[in-house]
């Protein structure tokens, strides 16, 4: 029996919004579904190089964020909020054993995920390929679409 | 009381938390051979439903599951 195939549309860049990606392509690579990630927009930070364990988040605009005390918005604009809110969630995921976006990444790599980063997004933001980790594809829309009609899981996170 | 299962392959995945339970039980059945019987300890409460989940995906069989103060015991025989 051919495999089931699953595709993630990756657009986000921030830490929190590269989880789950990662974490349904590699599940979904362990259930022995054919899984495709296309890097699109902020997404291609993820697989920047040097970068999957530098991505931030921020509590600005985020009123759902958990943090120890409540922070009105504007204090959230203030120099080193982001930097605090990116440890302080980093620290959460390390002490509940949850795995690293480079750990989640390489073992999508491992598993044989395909990664496509998205040729026209890197264009506009200036990325080189050169830029981009091995193992990564440079296509387009249609590349997407392609795989997408074969798939009977398609996301768009 | 029953006996316990017997197991070929140990595998602890305690404290780890979704996916790592199943990338780790999925990389060790790989290793393993037809038949042969995995025990996989976990604290994830969510891994009882994802454990039963993979397996019915990936054709493998938990034959017992045992939990006890916190941590959840899972013998799974590769039948895939």
């Amino acid at each position: 029996m051919a495999n089931k195939k699953m595709t993630i549309i990756a657009s986000k860049g921030s830490l929190d919004m590269a989880y789950p990606p990662l974490i349904l392509a590699t599940t979904a690579a362990a259930m022995d579904v054919d899984v495709t990630i296309f890097f699109t927009f902020y997404g291609l930070e993820i697989i920047k190089k040097g970068n999957a364990d530098s991505l931030k988040v921020s509590p600005l605009g985020n009123p759902a964020m958990p943090m120890p005390v409540p922070i009105p918005t504007l204090v959230s604009t203030l120099p080193g909020m982001e930097v605090m809110a990116t440890a302080m969630m980093k620290s959460m995921f390390n002490k509940h054993g949850v795995a690293s976006i480079q750990t989640l990444l390489d073992m999508a790599k491992e598993s044989g995920v395909k990664l496509i980063a998205c040729q026209m997004t890197m264009d506009v933001m200036g990325y080189k390929q050169s830029d981009i980790i091995e193992g990564v594809e440079f296509a387009g829309a249609a590349a997407w679409l392609d795989a997408a009609s074969d798939a009977g899981i398609n996301l768009f996170i | 009381m029953l006996a316990d299962v017997k197991f070929d392959q140990f595998l602890d995945a305690k404290g780890m938390s979704c996916p790592l339970p199943i990338l780790k039980t999925k990389k060790t059945v790989e290793t393993m051979a037809r038949d042969q019987v995995l025990k996989v300890e976990t604290t994830d409460p969510g891994s009882k439903n994802d454990m039963a989940s993979w397996a019915k995906r990936t054709g493998n069989e938990i034959m017992k599951v045992e939990e006890a103060s916190g941590t959840f015991t899972f013998y799974i025989k590769k039948t895939s």
